[in-house]
């Protein structure tokens, strides 16, 4: 395909849906521009609710990890279960109930 | 919060299809960087694509009423609803795209007759009460269909059908309210909303649910039974969760009290109570005629599709022109050597 030329990019859209919230993947629109994809963005993910702002990042622009790599990659999440809670006893007879930082 | 368990075996020993199988078979989710077999792609491509032109191209019969609706509140209404519609195909565009394919690839596939939208929709709204009736029998067949795809085992198809059906719920009140209001009317008011009912009866409980896939009589067997061995790779793969007349069924046991409370009568002499199987009995499609009455190449079958494409080509100049826009504020910024290209509300609302 020789769209490469015509076609208008991909951006991924980010949404604050309401306060409180972390901006959220919702999606993707095509635009020519940030303006445009902005535009397109709020028409499609905003229409209802009490949207609080919207971010929109060019698709290209974002770096993955392959998922050939993913477990080398992640391998740290592996094998350590010291890195839980439930891995040591409670601070109280009460268990985690009487935790202080529960 | 507990420690995660790796999906099967020892990391990184599985083969990739054993791993796809073992996720699917835990009710898993398959994202869209994961190995999958080229099959499931394909289905899901043409799935989505297909759920998506539908979407858009059923805008047409009820957008043809958005100059006459009869008052100001059914017309904001009305755009609204129209205006969904058009957000559920980018929602799947969106996702289609996830999968490896170009949304302008698909709409070109779309205007060349290589892809299909539903032959629902190749059906025009004759009057007002068309669009009451489309919203409360179509879309009340859609949300049946679409909520056990809110399950389904793609992450991005399943994410934009989450979406879809929160929206589906207020399309389908407002056509039962926009019936209920006209069967609450004149006897002529009444009379044309039966009418509507009679005309879209048929293709939301036949075409909205597709062909037979568990059993049927006559010429329509084969049917069945093609339909049957796609619906069982479709949910062998967690694609799909019900078979097409399975659906169908509990469509029409939802329809007939609803149809009762308007005082409307569902078109089908065979609506019976089976008491025995706990469901209402309904006259089975003949689906080779009903598909042969509805070809591509019916007057309006080839009308919608004109008609997308007509305003895609007249739409053309609106994307030059931000194409054009674009490239300018690209070079102005990229010549502003005095900061990043980065507009000022990015920076203050970074999280």
């Amino acid at each position: 395909m020789n769209r490469d030329e015509g076609a208008p990019a991909s951006w991924e859209v980010f949404l604050r849906a309401r306060r409180g919230l972390a901006h959220q993947h919702v999606g993707s629109v095509r635009a020519a521009g940030p303006d445009a994809a902005l535009a397109v963005a709020r028409d499609l993910y905003t229409r209802r609710g009490d949207p609080l702002s919207l971010w929109v990042v060019r698709s290209d622009a974002v770096h993955a990890v392959s998922p050939d790599e993913r477990d080398p990659y992640f391998a740290g999440t592996h094998g350590k279960p010291y890195r839980y809670p439930e891995h040591f006893p409670p601070l109280t007879e009460e268990g985690s109930e009487g935790d202080h930082d529960q | 919060m507990s420690a995660p368990t790796a999906v099967t075996g020892e990391a990184g020993q599985e083969e990739p299809l054993t791993r796809f199988e073992a996720l699917i078979a835990q009710g898993g989710t398959i994202e869209p960087r994961d190995w999958m077999p080229d099959g499931y792609r394909r289905m899901l491509i043409r799935q989505i694509a297909q759920h998506a032109h539908s979407e858009i191209i059923g805008m047409q019969p009820e957008g043809a009423w958005l100059t006459r609706a009869p008052s100001l509140h059914r017309k904001s209404v009305l755009i609204a609803k129209v205006q969904d519609e058009a957000g559920h195909g980018l929602y799947l565009y969106s996702a289609a795209e996830t999968l490896g394919v170009d949304r302008a690839d698909l709409l070109d596939a779309l205007h060349l007759g290589r892809q299909r939208a539903s032959a629902t929709f190749n059906h025009p709204a004759l009057t007002w009460a068309d669009t009451g009736a489309i919203a409360w029998l179509t879309d009340g067949a859609a949300v049946i269909n679409q909520a056990p795809l809110c399950r389904t085992s793609y992450g991005p198809y399943a994410r934009a059908m989450r979406r879809v059906c929160q929206e589906e719920a207020f399309h389908v009140r407002q056509g039962y309210d926009l019936m209920r209001a006209l069967c609450e009317g004149t006897p002529e008011q009444k009379a044309m909303a039966q009418d509507a009912v009679d005309r879209w009866w048929l293709p939301a409980v036949a075409l909205m649910f597709g062909p037979p896939d568990t059993e049927a009589g006559g010429a329509d067997a084969r049917t069945a039974a093609l339909g049957a061995a796609v619906s069982r790779r479709a949910m062998a793969w967690g694609i799909k969760r019900h078979t097409n007349d399975e659906l169908r069924q509990r469509f029409v046991d939802q329809c007939v009290p609803q149809a009762e409370r308007l005082g409307l009568t569902l078109p089908d002499p065979a609506i019976r109570w089976n008491e025995e199987r706990g469901h209402y009995d309904f006259t089975p499609i003949d689906w080779d005629t009903y598909r042969t009455a509805l070809g591509d190449d019916t007057h309006w079958a080839r009308r919608r599709i004109d008609h997308r494409r007509t305003a895609h080509e007249d739409g053309a100049w609106v994307r030059e022109a931000a194409t054009a826009y674009a490239a300018r504020e690209e070079a102005g910024a990229s010549a502003d050597a005095s900061g990043p290209a980065v507009p000022r509300q990015a920076q203050e609302e970074r999280a």
